[in-house]
Formats: C-alpha cells, structure tokens, sequence
C-alpha cells in the first residue's frame, strides 16, 4: 500500500470497457446502448468488434434508458451508459419508473461522475446521483475505488439479473485491491486496519483515504479505512463494527454531503452505535471553477485536510 | 375472432370496465371506452400471445404507455384468460394487484409498468430492437394516448424507431382529441399527427379506432412497410359506445352516479342486442 503517490494510475472507463469487450465475446446478448457518446464512454473499440451490438439513440437520454428497458424485456443485457449527470437527472423517471420498479435487466453505468468534468462546471457535474437513485427502490448503486474493483464490478453486473448503477470515474487512481479481487454487493473492504478511527470512502475518494491515514499512521494515529463501493445496500455490519471499534467515523466522497455516502452511513450510526461522525463532500454548493481534484482539496478531501478532520473528530470521541 | 365476435367482446369488455369503474369509484372510464375496441383486435385477433406462458421469448410485445387506462387491459387480459375474471373486482382495493396503473411484476401479461406518459414508445423501440438484432419476428405494438403525444421522449423514441429502421414497430395513437382537462386543440394542440410522423421517417394509417374492421385490417401483418416503423392514429371517441360520455371532456376520469350506471349499462346492452 505505501508509495501510493508514485503507483501508476488507470482511468476506470477502460476496464469497464475492456471488461464489457471481454464479456460480449462469449455473450451475444450484451449490447451497449449510448447517446452519442461513444467517445467519452470509451466504447470504440465495443463499436469496431460488435457494430451491430452499439446502440447509439443520438442524445436523448428519456428514450436512452426506455431502450434500454425495452432491449432487456427483448432479452438482452444492455448496458446503458452516458455521462453520470445526464444518465440520471434528464432521465431519471425512467429511471425509476421503466428500470426499478418495472424490475428490467438493465445496467445503468454513469461515466465521468461527480466532478470529473470539473472547470465544465456544475451543469456537468454528477454530484447528486448517489441521493437520486437512492431514493429509489431497487437499484443498487456502485461506485468502485480502482480499475480492478471496476472490472470486478461490471461482470458482477452482466452476470446477475436485475437493475444496478455503476457510477464511474474518468480520473486516473492507482490500484488498491489484489488483482483477484472478487466483488461483493454491499460488503465493504477493509483497505486498512484501525483502531482510533475510522474513514469511509468510495470511488476516486478511497486512495485518498488510504493515504491520510498513513499519514495519521506516522503521527501514532490508528485508521481504518473501509472502501465502501456500495452505496445501496449499504454496508451496515462494517457500519455497525467500525463505530463500536473505533468510536469515530469520518466519510469522504464526490458528492453532496445530503443524502450520499456521508448520509448513508449516518443513518445507521445514528440508529445502531451513535458515534461522533464528520461528513466531507460538495457543501450543498454549487461549486466554484477548478478540476475534480482541486475542488477535492478545496472541500478539505486532500489526504492532509481528511487526516487533520479525523483528528478533530477523534477529539469529540467520548473518554 | 370474426368481426362480429370481437365487436360483441369489446361491448363484454365496455360493460365489465363500466361496472368496475362504478364499483371502484374510480378509473379513467373515457380513455377505456375510446381504447377498447384497439385492446380487443389486438388480444383476440393479432397477437401472438399465450396466457398459459405468458413470458415466452418468441411472444408478441404489446405496452399501453396510456397506463391510466389500466382497466381496460385488466378486462381485456381477463376475458383472454391471463387473469381470473372474479380478480376484476378488487379493482384499486388494498393489496389488490389491480393498481390504477399496470404493474409487470404483478400481473402476467403486462410488459412494462406504465403511468407517467411518454415512457412506453421508447421501451417499444428497446423491445424492436431487441428482435432485430436476435433475428426474431415478433412484433411490438404499442398504443399512447394523443395528449400523451405532447411528450418529448415519444419524439426522442420516433427519430430513433425510424433511424433503427424498425419495420416490426407499430404505434397506435388513441386519437380522441381530448385530454384530462380539455380539448387537444385548446391546450398543446399536436394534430394533424400523421404529417409529423410521415416527415420523421414513418409509415403512417389513419382509420376509425372504434370500428373493428378498419382496426383489424390496419394491423394486420401484411401492412409492413420494409424498413420503416409504423404508426395508426386510430381516430377515436373518448367515452365510446356510452351516449353522454362521447367525446365529452368531463369524463376523462369522472365516476358515474347510480342513474347514469343504469343508463350506460342499458346503451352498452342495446347495442348487442
């Protein structure tokens, strides 16, 4: 796990990709389905091997995702993929309406979520979506820490019936999990073990967990770190274990503060082992120009601003 | 079915769906009596559906995207032997499964689960596809109201229907030329459609959607048009076959009271008699 800042980092659409390549090969029903965003969904190469398989309904996201619904009632495993802010706040009543509650075989992927688009700006930022589709039944939300956690995940998708939301980054992240990962829904990792406190992230969010707690490490500090890639359903056991171990619980991720992973987590704190908690995200602003990875820091989610709120947290911990 | 033995089941199906709505104290009545005689041709002359596996891969797709009229299908889907007939009666009741809009995980037969407007023309364009790049030549039929029509993802789903090609798509358009609080041409007045659609690429066919045989014959499998999807606007009156409530704006989703029940009820009989 050490020398995480010199690792080489990997842009998780291409194992998606490389992943969804991979499995059509042998599955003739997997079709990906697009609106118009072949490129930034990385999904050439899926396009040069199976044309026919590439469902591009130009840029219309309503239809995109009743497509989608329809092609999985048709019998084929269609993979819906857009840019995460559009794929589900201009479709989201199909969302709930023609893919959780009508309980189709469709697998929502979300590209370029939260701030990837950065200086785009907040129109194009997907810092909502875990509080959307949470709010509705039945779709279990992703959002994996590495390219490896990714893979894993997207054939997790393919080879279980039923909805699911895999909300990928574009930024690059090192590796954190052995390459024989095997994904789990809704079990968390234990990217470290701890004892003082514990930090829960998802997505882009967790080798910045790991490295603040190293660097709570070389001060005599004791960090676990849960990589809790499920948002729904939510981790409760690992919940439940780090507030009666560690007394403390400090989340950090690319969305809003309200109703994300942060909330998530709070929910059963508050009901099962209420513990002093911090919650770091996007303030419920919206946010001011810069790259995924500046607004990050700004917000205090630089490993050195997650390592000195756990401090303070710790400090509210009962003697 | 001949014409005259689904002309005699559509008034079956107005008569259950009248005394339902009565019951119930609720429903979509004007919207049922304008789609049933479609509902009718469809289950009982053209598709290709089986109530004893009602999943079958190779089946017929049919979606009323106009969810709110989920009685009728619920009639319908019982008379063609999907449902039991005595389950009509817990119409809207706790726990029933007959909800004010079709639910697939619960009611065999229901393809997708509609309510909002403007979702079932782009599932059918999914369910299209779907066939095409199987090599199958099940059809997919899907009927939507014409106020439902002021939805934009209908038009997101027609310029993809047409680009994909979908010869095996039909969309029928209940044209009753009323929606829920008014008349189409005071509210978002979408008509003429078929210009609209012909210039998006499809094969268009305007008939009477209360006259069976102008219904059947629009539908029938002969009528592919290679290459293009197909769309009926089935002009139609809201309210159908019941004297007070044709074409009468008031009765979108009005309840009849005791004397109004008994003279529908007596217009529907007569017209069989």
């Amino acid at each position: 796990m050490s020398n995480l800042s010199e690792a080489k980092l990997h842009d998780c659409r291409d194992a998606f990709t490389q992943t969804l390549e991979g499995m059509a090969a042998t599955n003739q029903e997997i079709v990906a389905v697009c609106n118009d965003s072949v490129g930034s969904s990385k999904l050439n190469g899926f396009k040069d091997k199976y044309p026919e398989r590439l469902v591009n309904v130009g840029i219309a996201e309503q239809n995109m995702i009743g497509v989608g619904a329809g092609l999985a009632n048709g019998g084929k495993i269609p993979f819906v993929c857009g840019a995460a802010c559009f794929l589900t706040g201009r479709a989201l009543e199909q969302i709930k309406a023609d893919v959780a509650y009508s309980n189709t075989n469709v697998k929502l992927v979300g590209i370029s979520s939260g701030m990837a688009y950065g200086p785009l700006g907040p129109t194009h930022h997907s810092t909502e979506d875990f509080a959307w589709v949470r709010a509705i039944p039945n779709v279990p939300i992703v959002a994996p820490c590495d390219s490896i956690e990714t893979a894993a995940a997207v054939a997790y998708a393919a080879e279980t019936t039923g909805p699911i939301f895999l909300r990928l980054s574009r930024e690059g992240v090192p590796d954190l999990l052995p390459a024989d990962y095997k994904f789990e829904l809704g079990k968390a990792v234990t990217l470290k073990e701890g004892s003082d406190v514990t930090l829960i992230a998802n997505g882009i969010l967790s080798v910045r967990a790991v490295k603040a707690a190293e660097l709570l490490a070389a001060e005599g500090i004791s960090a676990r770190v849960l990589n809790m890639a499920t948002v729904r359903p939510i981790d409760r056991d690992a919940i439940i274990a780090a507030a009666s171990e560690t007394g403390a619980i400090l989340t950090c991720e690319e969305h809003t503060i309200f109703g994300g992973l942060g909330s998530s987590v709070a929910e059963v704190v508050v009901e099962t082992v209420p513990v002093p908690m911090t919650r770091l995200g996007v303030p419920g602003i919206f946010v001011p120009t810069g790259t995924a990875s500046f607004l990050l820091d700004e917000f205090g989610m630089a490993p050195e601003g997650l390592a000195a709120s756990a401090k303070e947290l710790i400090k509210k911990k009962k003697a | 079915m001949d014409i005259l033995e689904l002309k005699k089941m559509a008034n079956d199906i107005r008569q259950r769906d009248l005394r339902a709505v009565f019951e119930a104290g609720a429903g979509h009545i004007g919207g049922e009596m304008s789609v049933t005689d479609l509902l009718t041709a469809l289950y009982f002359r053209i598709l290709n559906v089986d109530p004893k596996n009602p999943t079958d891969p190779k089946r017929d797709r049919f979606i009323l995207s106009k969810g709110h009229a989920a009685l009728a299908l619920y009639v319908t889907l019982s008379k063609r032997g999907f449902i039991d007939p005595e389950e009509i009666s817990t119409f809207l009741k706790p726990h029933s499964r007959l909800n004010g809009h079709p639910n697939r995980n619960k009611v065999p037969g229901v393809e997708t689960n509609t309510g909002p407007l403007g979702h079932g023309l782009p599932i059918a364009v999914g369910m299209a596809k779907a066939a095409k790049l199987s090599g199958d030549t099940w059809r997919t039929v899907v009927i939507t109201g014409d106020g439902e029509m002021q939805e934009g993802s209908n038009w997101e789903a027609i310029m993809a229907a047409a680009q994909f090609g979908l010869d095996n798509l039909t969309l029928i358009i209940d044209h009753n030329r009323l929606q829920q609080g008014a008349r189409l041409a005071d509210t978002n007045n979408i008509a003429p459609l078929p210009p609209k659609l012909e210039a998006f690429g499809w094969a268009v066919e305007e008939i009477n959607g209360n006259d069976m045989e102008e219904i059947c014959a629009a539908l029938d499998a002969s009528k592919v048009v290679p290459g293009k999807p197909r769309c009926i606007v089935a002009h139609t009156n809201k309210g159908n076959g019941i004297s007070f409530m044709s074409d009468n704006v008031a009765w979108h989703h009005k309840v009849p009271d005791a004397d109004q029940y008994k003279q529908a009820m007596a217009e529907l009989e007569e017209a069989v008699s």
